[in-house]
């Protein structure tokens, strides 16, 4: 199988600092992959790299087989790669539909374009769509998300990638700050993202998240990869000793 | 979430639901307050005018209300912009000597353009333009300032409302802009309707019947023209803070900049469109006073600054950002001018009424951070 995303030997330096060292990697349609590292080891970098916060001093980017080079974030959002970061970029004063329509607004025009009102109707109904695809179900689509939880605000960021077709999600750390049954619907719902066909690269601390849900894994270390593994061919100790350094595959 | 609904947990059920029950009944409450309030005490002067008066005054009649909209109209319009304004999380403390400038400005181009053998029409359309144009520049400076170049509106609106001081008092040589064209006075003072009480087809349609004595002081003017004017705009501004792609990007810049930035909104250009906004409702209700006056001034504004702020807190918009209506902010000054009339009409000292504005200011904001604390808009980890 093609891989969706190739990386081939992508380096990446701030001054002196190396944060990511001569990297390749790839990522294929219908799986979630799992990035580990312990702070500092280069998966924020890495990421920023894909999704055109930052620009690779060196190396390759193929995106869907074609070579890819994403000068700011709305390019790779235009790819279809969607990244969902701590903080979820929703406005909390705003309901489920406009969050998910929030700069994509679909609108209804009149005489000719003078008059351009918000078609709503249009948007709810679509927004309903979109969750049901998920089965995500909220009783209330029409009030400000402040008022949900945040286990059902990180579904909202979910439904608003897949309804812009994101082709890859990345996602940051998405089960901080939940609460445990919070965090079970949350990996039930990148398991249901991986079976509709959007892969999912999934940076995470937290290994229990991991075997429960990743297909393989990625470990950096010092801003280089240190190991690729499936999951069934791995452990929880075995993860530590790469993640502190102990433990490095390419030494 | 995904299967379970709402719930946060096993045997959460109940109390979650006990808990959106009570949030929905504060939120309708606090959302409701302001209009329960303002019914309130237009009852109260009802029932306490014509006593304090021995049955001689009344405080809801059609003179009376209609002067209170004629009060209302400049503090709405500066009120008005600035809605929007502090909806996407800025402040416009320029508004206040920018409808004094816009004064001065129309004042002077329509004595300008009238004087160079114009008909009246075109001079008070001058006026407008120039009135418009002025102040649209004012504000598109402080939105430049603000969106480009980083600096907080609270700095670049104060910092501007001196200039524009200076500005405002220079072109009018401080003092009042007076020598317009006769006539231009009925463009702010006529209204709608007419009617005189006690006389027989008392009505008359857009024409100021020629009446003197006893028929004048009988005679009510019914939705003189500055308040439709202000009504059409207020309505225009309804629809485009509600219904428009405008309006809901306004609403995210005030909820979440950083959303609204990832998510691809043009944060900057909606930033100064905000000012321009503001500074042209400040602009017209320096029009429309050099209408109603027959008069540049450039001192009438700046004592309406805080009032229009006050009002725009009455009514519900929130200073933290991303939350307010422009109906709130209708009610916000209805509220100032019942209360500033009827206190008036009881006779009580004009000091009275700062005393309680302010008291209404502070409860106003008390009950919006009761709200927040209710639906746990400040919780940790709520993503804003």
């Amino acid at each position: 199988m093609e891989p969706l995303l190739s990386i081939r030997r992508l380096t990446k330096r701030f001054g002196g600092l190396v944060a990511v060292r001569d990297v390749s990697w790839d990522v294929y349609p219908g799986e979630v992959v799992a990035l580990l590292g312990d702070n500092g080891a280069g998966k924020s970098t890495l990421i920023k790299c894909i999704s055109g916060v930052h620009n690779a001093d060196e190396g390759e980017l193929f995106f869907e087989g074609k070579p890819a080079q994403f000068a700011r974030p709305i390019d790779a959002r235009n790819h279809g790669i969607e990244t969902i970061y701590q903080d979820l970029a929703l406005a909390n004063n705003l309901d489920v539909s406009a969050n998910i329509f929030l700069g994509r607004e679909v609108k209804l025009s009149y005489l000719g374009g003078l008059i351009r009102m918000l078609d709503e109707v249009h948007m709810l109904r679509e927004a309903r769509d979109a969750l049901r695809s998920l089965e995500i179900h909220f009783p209330n689509l029409t009030r400000p998300i402040e008022s949900l939880s945040g286990g059902q605000r990180q579904a909202v960021a979910i439904a608003r990638a897949v309804y812009w077709d994101a082709k890859l999600v990345i996602m940051d750390e998405p089960t901080n700050n939940l609460g445990v049954p919070e965090q079970q619907k949350v990996l039930e719902l990148i398991r249901r993202l991986r079976d509709s066909g959007v892969p999912v690269i999934l940076i995470t601390h937290t290994l229990p998240d991991v075997f429960a849900v990743a297909d393989r894994l990625m470990v950096m270390h010092r801003g280089r990869k240190v190991t690729e593994k499936k999951i069934s061919e791995t452990s929880t100790p075995e993860l530590v000793q790469y993640m502190v350094g102990a433990l490095d595959d390419t030494r | 979430m995904a299967d379970t609904g709402p719930k946060a947990g096993p045997g959460m059920a109940g109390t979650a639901e006990i808990i959106g029950r009570t949030q929905r009944l504060v939120f309708f409450l606090s959302r409701m307050w302001a209009w329960a309030f303002l019914a309130l005490m237009i009852v109260f002067f009802v029932v306490t005018v014509p006593i304090a008066s021995n049955g001689s005054v009344h405080f809801l009649t059609i003179r009376n209300s209609q002067n209170i909209l004629v009060a209302i109209t400049p503090v709405l319009l500066l009120g008005l912009g600035q809605t929007f304004v502090i909806i996407g999380k800025g402040i416009d403390l320029s508004v206040g000597w920018v409808m004094s400038l816009a004064s001065v400005l129309s004042a002077l181009a329509a004595r300008a353009v009238f004087d160079a053998g114009m008909p009246l029409f075109v001079s008070v359309a001058a006026a407008l333009l120039a009135a418009l144009a002025g102040s649209a520049l004012v504000g598109l400076l402080n939105g430049v300032i603000i969106a480009k170049l980083k600096v907080p509106a609270f700095i670049v609106t104060l910092g501007s409302s001196f200039i524009v001081r200076g500005i405002a008092l220079l072109m009018s040589e401080n003092t009042t802009v007076i020598g317009l064209p006769p006539g231009i006075r009925d463009y702010g003072n006529d209204a709608l309707f007419y009617y005189i009480r006690g006389e027989e087809s008392g009505l008359y349609f857009f024409r100021r019947p020629e009446v003197s004595g006893e028929l004048l002081r009988r005679m009510d003017a019914i939705l003189p023209y500055p308040v439709v004017f202000t009504a059409i705009i207020v309505a225009l501004a309804a629809f485009v803070l509600r219904k428009t792609q405008f309006g809901r990007h306004t609403y995210a810049i005030g909820g979440s900049l950083d959303a609204a930035l990832r998510t691809g909104i043009p944060v900057d250009r909606l930033i100064i469109s905000l000012y321009v906004l503001s500074a042209s409702t400040a602009g017209i209700a320096g029009f429309l006073s050099t209408l109603r006056f027959a008069a540049g001034s450039a001192v009438i504004g700046d004592p309406l600054l805080l009032s229009s702020i006050a009002a725009v807190i009455i009514g519900g918009v929130s200073l933290f950002g991303g939350a307010g209506t422009v109906i709130g902010t209708v009610i916000g000054a209805l509220i100032i001018a019942v209360l500033t009339t009827g206190l008036v009409m009881l006779n009580v000292a004009a000091f009275w009424q700062f005393i309680v504005i302010g008291t209404v200011v502070i409860i106003a904001v008390l009950i919006d951070q009761s709200r927040d604390l209710l639906v746990g808009r400040d919780r940790p980890g709520s993503g804003s």
